[in-house]
């Protein structure tokens, strides 16, 4: 009787993963999902969005797994490219945010008068509507992939600074920072050695996790018609065009690109949290 | 001793608020003057082939574009401040009709749906946190897990398309009949308008609130007292309602207040795409126009809205919590 339960839970335990293994297989697939599409919308060249007249509103089938447009365009095709777009305008405005971030919750530690301009800095930019700002920066530099990433990133850094800044504050009071100070290391010296590595993993969660607010706000301002470009493949126009063919029933138009948004969203919500998960249990289970 | 510390603080916001709106103000007139937008072509508009050049410098002299940036600033933000926001471009009427009229469409909406959103949200916390651990619990949780997720104006299209287009349950957009006037349009067909927007709006607003709710319920269910109540024999709804519901609501109430920045930004996509005529559509007809007045009234009305949100949420921790009451004189 006793070994038979033995024999189970060795049996159980061979078969069963822990928080961490889970965490690290929801990461890897969701890096794999996540390259999957976008090296489809990579190497899908442009001859799969050729017009063509003769297969127009057609409803998803096999062929086309999304359906087409009014141009014959295969959906799924403008999925994916609208997708990659995504993905670029994500890494580019959060790495710029991330930097953003770290930059300034390094130079709260010089002086406090600093500090202080920081934290109201970050006051008032959460104090304007994301989107008014969005769409005021993007009237001022007239939209486009440059004009978009910069708005973005300019709107995207304050809840990151907000975390580095109390990592910073806390890492400041520690002893050997104090002693570093004493024996004259100069603040660049302390902020490489001292802070930096502190920051490294919540500065890559906080990259990662960046991502779905910077992909949703893109996707909305394109849609508002102050982001991309209405020749450039971007979810928000393929989803503002198709308002135009909603009344008529082509709902494909608008369901599956937005789907397959939301897809990419949840996949990078998924990774930040597994990343941070597996960088630092201790502060996920507060 | 009370009432000092209560005018302190009005003190305190109002000079907040006051700085807050001077460095919005700065800072959208910064990027205004950098748009690449000629005023006078946007004022002008496909006239502009008939206008000679002489007419071109009158008004570029009439509206001083010609004096300096910091004199451009300081004579707007006098004439601001003395109500005259000037006249909306697109509009042709006076920045301030507008945005009253505006903004009356915008608050029914967001209200509505801030109030849905709080109230839904709330009581989903509630359940998730009551039954924790459960399929309930994880169907709520993954079902704001995926809500923070949906693009939101996306859920308006899939919502239109369903209601509108396959039932002709709801009008397609605009929240008059056309060919109506204003006054003429009872209650019933305003509320038919304002139905879809504002399901849209607190289905996606859901989420914050309803997460929120269930981390502090657990948080306090895990606590002595309730073990104790529970001890004492109380469970179920009586134990939430004697120990739990006091809690739990007023960090929630003070949350949902100070996500009036989020409800603002969903307004302005939800009215994009049911096309309601409220405040975020003029934002973004005025931001596609080039109607710099109306710009910057919407952009310091929205964020007095959400300094608003946020001071209401400060107050209910300061006037409704007895702990911080007594904090506060320390």
């Amino acid at each position: 009787m006793s070994d038979r339960l033995i024999d189970r839970g060795t049996f159980l335990r061979k078969f069963t993963f822990n928080r961490r293994q889970r965490a690290l297989f929801v990461a890897m697939s969701m890096v794999l999902f996540l390259t999957g599409m976008v090296a489809g919308g990579v190497f899908l060249g442009p001859e799969n969005l050729a017009v063509n007249l003769d297969n127009r509103n057609r409803p998803p089938a096999l062929e086309h797994l999304f359906g087409t447009d009014w141009l014959g365009r295969d959906m799924f095709v403008r999925t994916l490219k609208g997708l990659t777009t995504s993905f670029g305008v994500g890494v580019a405005a959060s790495l710029l945010s991330t930097l953003i971030a770290l930059g300034l919750s390094l130079l709260t530690s010089w002086h406090r008068m600093i500090d202080q301009v920081i934290t109201w800095l970050i006051d008032l930019f959460l104090s304007v509507p994301h989107i008014v700002i969005l769409i005021l920066i993007s009237f001022a530099l007239g939209g486009g992939f440059k004009g978009v990433v910069i708005g973005l990133a300019f709107t995207h850094w304050p809840s990151l600074t907000r975390l580095l800044r109390a990592e910073v504050l806390q890492t400041q009071s520690a002893e050997y920072v104090r002693i570093s100070q004493q024996l004259g290391k100069s603040r660049l010296w302390i902020a490489r050695h001292h802070f930096l590595p502190q920051l490294i993993s919540q500065m890559l969660v906080g990259f990662i996790l960046l991502f779905p607010h910077v992909i949703l706000h893109e996707a909305a301002l394109s849609f508002l018609g102050f982001g991309l470009s209405p020749e450039e493949p971007a979810i928000g126009i393929i989803l503002s065009e198709s308002m135009g063919y909603l009344s008529t029933g082509m709902w494909w138009l608008a369901f599956f690109p937005g789907l397959s948004l939301l897809l990419m969203v949840v996949a990078f919500n998924l990774l930040g949290r597994n990343v941070r998960r597996l960088l630092d249990p201790y502060q996920d289970h507060q | 001793m009370r009432m000092q510390s209560i005018s302190l603080w009005i003190v305190k916001h109002v000079f907040k608020l006051i700085l807050l709106l001077l460095a919005v103000s700065l800072l959208s007139f910064a990027l205004i003057s950098y748009s690449p937008i000629d005023p006078v072509q946007a004022y002008v508009g496909a006239d502009m082939t008939r206008v000679s050049p002489e007419q071109r410098a009158n008004i570029a002299e009439y509206w001083g574009l010609n004096e300096s940036k910091t004199e451009q600033f300081l004579a707007w933000g006098k004439s601001f401040l003395r109500g005259e926001w000037g006249t909306s471009l697109i509009y042709r009427t006076p920045v301030a009709d507008v945005i009253a009229e505006r903004f009356q469409s915008s608050l029914a909406l967001m209200g509505v749906s801030w109030l849905l959103a709080g109230v839904i949200g709330f009581w989903l916390g509630i359940v998730a946190g009551m039954r924790q651990g459960t399929w309930l619990d994880k169907m709520i949780q993954a079902y704001c897990f995926m809500l923070a997720s949906t693009p939101a104006f996306w859920l308006g299209l899939l919502l239109l398309t369903l209601f509108s287009v396959w039932l002709g349950w709801f009008p397609v957009g605009l929240s008059t009949p056309a060919g109506m006037n204003a006054e003429n349009v009872t209650l019933v067909e305003r509320l038919r308008h304002l139905f879809l927007p504002a399901l849209t709006l607190s289905i996606v607003g859901v989420a914050n609130v309803a997460l929120h709710t269930r981390q502090k319920l657990v948080e306090i269910l895990d606590s002595e007292f309730i073990r104790f109540a529970k001890a004492k024999g109380e469970h179920g709804l009586r134990l939430l309602w004697r120990h739990g519901l006091r809690n739990v609501s007023l960090p929630a109430v003070s949350l949902h207040f100070a996500s009036f920045g989020e409800i603002f930004g969903g307004a302005v996509l939800a009215e994009q795409v049911f096309s309601y005529p409220g405040l975020g559509q003029a934002v973004v007809q005025a931001g596609l126009g080039g109607d710099v007045p109306l710009l910057l009234g919407i952009v310091l009305l929205s964020t007095l809205f959400v300094f608003i949100g946020n001071m209401l949420a400060d107050l209910l921790y300061k006037v409704i919590d007895p702990r911080m009451r007594k904090g506060e004189n320390g």
